[in-house]
C-alpha cells in the first residue's frame, strides 16, 4: 500500500507504532479540547508553480502528483490548506498571475474544495500582495473550524518579512475575543522564530505575534519556506513546518549558505518532497501529524 | 570681581577648547569599505578585515531596495537607491561570516549574499 493511501484507521496505528506519524508529544495540546470527533485537514505548501531549474526537473508534474495523492487519501480531510509560495516569483506581473491561474486550475482537480491560502514571499513580497488577492482572497485572516480557532497571518507581503503594525493589532484584538483555553492553530508562510537568521529564516517582528500568543495556553504554528520537516518549540507553543512540493533546502546551518538546494536524485525522483495531514489524535494531548511523502 | 569657583570653570573651559582645536593624536579615521547591491548580488562579495580594527561599510543600492543582515556580527540594515547607509563596525572575533539580503527582491533573492572574513 502507498503511504499516500493510508485511511485514517491506519494512520492511527501509525500513531501507536512510531511509523510516519509525528505524534505531537512535544507539541501544546492544541487541538485536543476540539472536536470530540474525528477531525483532519491537509497542509500543502510551497508549490512555487512557474519554476524551471534543475533542483527539480518534473517541476510542472509535481503539482499534479500532489493533488493526485491528496485526492486517493482513504479518508478525505475537512480543508486543505495552503501556506504560501504557491507560485514561483516572477518579476513580470503578467506572468504572475498567469502562473496563479495556472496553479488555481490544477488545483481546482483536487477532490476537497474548501481551499484556503496564504501567500508566501514568492506569491506577495515584489507587488505587497496585489495579484494574490485578485486571485485568493485576503491574506490574513481567521476562521473556526471543528471547535478551533484558525489565524492565519501574513507574513510576507512586506519584502522585508514583517507581519506589521495593523496586523498586530489586528491579531491582538482578534485573540482578546479568545478564551485562554480556546485552541487556537496559527498558519504562517515563514517561521515565527528566529530558526536559522543567517539564512533569513525568521520573521523580521515574528517575536511580537508569539508575545500575542504565549498567554494562550494552546497553541500550535503550522508554517511552511523552509521546504524541509521542521519541529520546535517557543515556551508552549509548537512550530512545525512542512515538506515543499518544489524541492527539499538543506537543513539550517548544514552548508555555508542557504543555496543551493537539495540536489534532484534520479535514482529517487520526488524525495523530499510531501505534504501533511494534521488531526486531532487518539488522546486529546496528542494532535498528530502524519508526513506523506511524494516519493 | 570672579570667585575662585568661576575661575576655575573658565579654566577647564578654555583647556576644553584647547583640547579640541588639537590635531594631533586623535585616532585614525576608520577604513570605509563600500559595497553596492544590485539584483543579485553585493560588490564587492567578499570582504577581509582585521580582528579590532574598526572599519566603516557604506552600503548603497543600484537598482531597487536590498537589505543587509549580518546577524553574527549584529548587523542588520536597509540598503537604498541613491542612498548610502554608513555602518560601523569593529569586528570582535575571527571567522567567516555570512551577510545576506533580507528584504526579497525577486528569482535569485536566496543567492544574494556574501562573507565577510575577520583574520586576527
Amino acid at each position: 500500500m502507498m503511504k499516500s493511501d493510508l485511511d485514517r484507521r491506519d494512520f492511527l496505528k501509525l500513531a501507536g507504532c512510531g511509523g510516519v506519524v509525528f505524534a505531537a508529544g512535544l507539541a501544546s495540546p492544541a487541538y485536543l479540547a476540539a472536536a470530540g470527533r474525528d477531525f483532519h485537514f491537509v497542509q500543502m505548501t510551497d508549490t512555487h508553480w512557474g519554476f524551471a531549474g534543475a533542483p527539480n526537473p518534473e517541476a510542472r508534474t509535481t503539482l499534479p502528483r500532489a493533488v493526485a495523492a491528496v485526492n486517493a487519501l482513504g479518508r478525505q480531510p475537512e480543508f486543505i490548506m495552503f501556506t504560501g509560495d504557491l507560485t514561483h516569483t516572477t518579476d513580470d506581473p503578467k506572468e504572475r498571475r498567469r502562473r496563479m491561474a495556472e496553479f488555481k486550475d490544477i488545483v481546482k482537480e483536487l477532490r476537497v474544495k474548501e481551499l484556503r491560502f496564504i501567500p508566501g514571499e514568492h506569491d506577495a513580497s515584489l507587488d505587497a500582495g496585489e495579484a494574490f488577492k485578485e486571485f485568493f482572497g485576503r491574506t490574513y485572516y481567521t476562521f473556526d473550524h471543528a471547535g478551533i480557532h484558525f489565524i492565519a497571518l501574513d507574513n510576507v507581503s512586506d519584502p522585508g518579512a514583517k507581519i506589521g503594525r495593523a496586523q498586530l493589532d489586528w491579531l491582538a484584538a482578534d485573540l482578546a475575543q479568545q478564551s485562554k483555553d480556546q485552541p487556537i492553530i496559527v498558519l504562517a508562510h515563514r517561521p515565527l522564530f528566529d530558526l536559522y537568521p543567517d539564512w533569513d529564516w525568521a520573521t523580521a517582528d515574528g517575536a511580537a505575534a508569539l508575545d500575542l500568543l504565549m498567554p494562550y495556553r494552546h497553541v500550535t504554528v503550522f508554517y511552511g519556506h523552509i521546504h524541509q520537516e521542521h519541529h520546535h518549540t517557543t515556551g508552549h507553543i509548537a512550530h512545525h513546518a512542512a515538506t515543499s512540493l518544489i524541492f527539499p533546502q538543506p537543513a539550517p546551518g548544514s552548508q555555508p549558505k542557504r543555496t543551493p538546494p537539495v540536489a534532484w536524485n534520479p535514482a529517487a525522483p520526488f524525495k523530499g518532497l510531501g505534504f501533511r495531514d494534521i488531526a486531532n489524535g487518539p488522546a486529546p494531548d496528542q494532535p498528530a501529524i502524519r508526513e506523506v511523502p511524494l516519493a | 570681581m570672579l570667585g575662585r569657583q568661576a575661575i576655575a570653570a573658565v579654566v577647564a573651559l578654555a583647556t576644553a577648547a584647547a583640547g579640541a582645536l588639537t590635531p594631533a593624536r586623535a585616532a585614525p579615521e576608520p577604513a570605509v569599505i563600500r559595497i553596492s547591491a544590485k539584483k543579485f548580488e553585493y560588490t564587492p562579495a567578499k570582504i577581509v578585515l582585521k580582528k579590532g580594527v574598526p572599519v566603516v561599510l557604506e552600503l548603497t543600492a543600484i537598482d531597487r531596495i536590498h537589505g543587509f543582515k549580518m546577524p553574527a556580527l549584529g548587523i542588520r540594515s536597509d540598503v537604498l537607491p541613491d542612498q548610502t547607509v554608513r555602518v560601523p563596525l569593529t569586528p570582535d572575533k575571527p571567522g567567516t561570516f555570512v551577510f545576506a539580503c533580507d528584504v526579497f527582491c525577486g528569482d535569485g533573492h536566496e543567492d544574494m549574499d556574501g562573507t565577510i572574513v575577520v583574520e586576527e
